[in-house]
């Protein structure tokens, strides 16, 4: 290679894991190039609705504190939905302030300005079309204009990752690791929205709610399809979304949009959003495949990172912070790797090291089997059992002139009845071998 | 009729979203294949409804303006024969309260 280099760090995407990345580098006096594809930094980007303050703090550090969230999310509900109704779990804690509720326009442009201050190099507008390569060697990227050139390489172009495959890091997707999510942006009145999920006027107070279960419903195939309804409030708007795995979807021929118009006629979904205005749909991918679905994450002069390297925990709804921490600890061996003029795959390794020191593969890899095991149960785990605690709470509940041990009775025996022998011992056994498998670790 | 009703959902819903058009399709089909394929999974699948079917032709049409770069067509066509790249430099959709 003898082209000059452009920089010493080529970031190829600008979300959470790619400004990460950049923002790294660049505390360190390297010269950064960040490039992103969108004319305005997070307009291609959705999420549920939530970013994690931890991980934040931790990349941002004293910028932080600026950062312009709508709400605090620190009202936590799952919800086991249905036919009439629904079996809830409630966490609030108004002390907290784990979660931040933040549009991904409002999210990027403001961490694209931070990192700008801190010295990286934006180029918006600009579509990367390949690495340039060599003998096995990353030297940079071809833009739709122009070449860039640097001796790393960081790609965070995200769920699709078109670069992560056009060098062979990644194998073609699985349709069933793969989850495939829309959502609605609602609008509401401010004051609404504070008196339906009784929040507090000043930002202070935000809730999250996760439905399962799909036990209601009139569309053929919607029924006990694994999937997850999510529901975030905002400052004036509700995020209201679904997400379904495209191998359940594909097979059962369903597009995602039906179900999410089914989940929103719910009768426990569609107070919260009456009289609400659609201000925005969006669709987005989801890997899910976990640890055993991890790309190769370096080679010579070249680093994955984010959504890109499939870092998502599923069951968590984690996402933004694998990504911003993969994106962290990519930019401190690409620093590394710089002092030590050495851009090769072994000398880049010390990426993989640093993510199984880290939460991202420990979690990843005790999650390995989990979502597996919830999934090949799905039926019990979703909707049996969720409905046989509801009618254990309504029997509870219930002042019906029947004698109560008459009732649980009934219960304990309905559950036998139910389900076989061999159905109980599967679904315990898998719930155990979940827990086991956190529980244990790496 | 649950699939117009669907597609009537999907159009309204696409009716608030901003767009800067490329001229340029960023999403390929191969209509031999198409012709022969009988799941027409890109039809049913795509939560913008970018996939029809032309009646008289039998070739798939590709409506890519109402594209939301999900990318889930590209994977769940059993053929594979999606050509999906993103939307040249600065244009496709443009999401502001997602």
């Amino acid at each position: 290679m003898d082209k000059k280099y452009n920089a010493d760090v080529i970031v190829v995407g600008a979300g959470p894991s790619g400004i990460s990345a950049a923002l790294e580098v660049a505390r360190s006096g390297k010269k950064v190039v960040l490039v992103e594809r969108a004319q305005y930094p997070g307009s291609k980007n959705m999420y549920g609705g939530a970013v994690y303050t931890t991980a934040l703090k931790e990349v941002f550090r004293e910028d932080f504190d600026a950062i312009p969230y709508e709400r605090v999310i620190n009202s936590h509900t799952w919800a086991f939905l249905s036919d009439n109704g629904s079996f809830n779990i409630t966490n609030n804690d108004y002390n907290t302030k784990d979660a931040l509720a933040i549009k991904r326009f409002n999210l990027e442009k403001w961490m694209i300005d931070v990192v700008k201050r801190h010295g990286v190099y934006y180029i918006p507008n600009t579509l990367v079309k390949n690495l340039i390569q060599e003998n096995g060697i990353v030297y940079g990227i071809k833009t739709e204009l122009e070449d860039y050139y640097a001796p790393i390489t960081i790609i965070a172009d995200g769920a699709n990752s078109l670069l992560a495959k056009e060098i062979g890091l990644r194998n073609k997707f699985d349709s069933k690791d793969i989850i495939l999510s829309v959502k609605e942006v609602i609008k509401l009145d401010k004051k609404t929205i504070e008196e339906r999920f009784h929040l507090s006027d000043d930002g202070s107070m935000g809730v999250n709610k996760q439905y399962f279960g799909t036990d209601f419903g009139s569309i053929k195939g919607i029924r006990n399809l694994f999937m997850m309804t999510y529901l975030y409030t905002f400052k004036d708007t509700l995020m209201l979304g679904v997400g379904v795995n495209l191998a359940d979807l594909t097979r059962n021929k369903l597009n995602i949009n039906q179900i999410l118009d089914e989940v929103k006629k719910h009768p426990d979904i569609s107070p919260l959003i009456k009289d609400g205005e659609i201000i925005e749909y969006s669709a987005h991918l989801i890997p899910e495949g976990g640890y055993k679905k991890i790309p190769k994450l370096t080679s010579n002069g070249v680093i994955v990172v984010g959504d890109a390297a499939g870092f998502v925990n599923g069951v968590h709804f984690e996402g933004t912070n694998f990504a911003l921490i993969s994106g962290k600890l990519a930019g401190e061996s690409a620093i590394n790797a710089l002092n030590n003029n050495d851009f090769s795959e072994r000398s880049l390794s010390v990426y993989r090291k640093k993510l199984e020191k880290s939460f991202i593969l420990k979690d990843l890899y005790s999650y390995r089997n989990v979502i597996e095991r919830l999934y090949s149960r799905s039926d019990s785990i979703a909707i049996y059992y969720p409905k046989k605690i509801k009618q254990f709470f309504e029997i509870i509940t219930s002042a019906n002139c029947v004698s109560k041990s008459v009732q649980i009775r009934k219960f304990v025996f309905s559950i036998f009845k139910d389900r076989k022998f061999s159905d109980l011992f599967k679904d315990f056994s898998s719930i155990f071998k979940c827990v086991m498998d956190v529980f244990f670790g790496k | 009729m649950q699939d117009k009703e669907n597609k009537k959902s999907i159009q309204d819903k696409l009716a608030t979203l901003k767009y800067n058009c490329s001229e340029k399709s960023h999403l390929e089909v191969n209509q031999k294949k198409c012709l022969k394929c009988k799941e027409k999974t890109c039809t049913i699948i795509c939560p913008a409804g970018v996939y029809s079917v032309d009646e008289v032709s039998g070739e798939t049409i590709v409506q890519y303006e109402n594209c939301l770069e999900c990318g889930a067509c590209r994977i769940a066509c059993p053929y594979g024969t999606i050509k999906w790249e993103y939307p040249e430099s600065g244009s496709g959709v443009v999401f502001k309260h997602s």
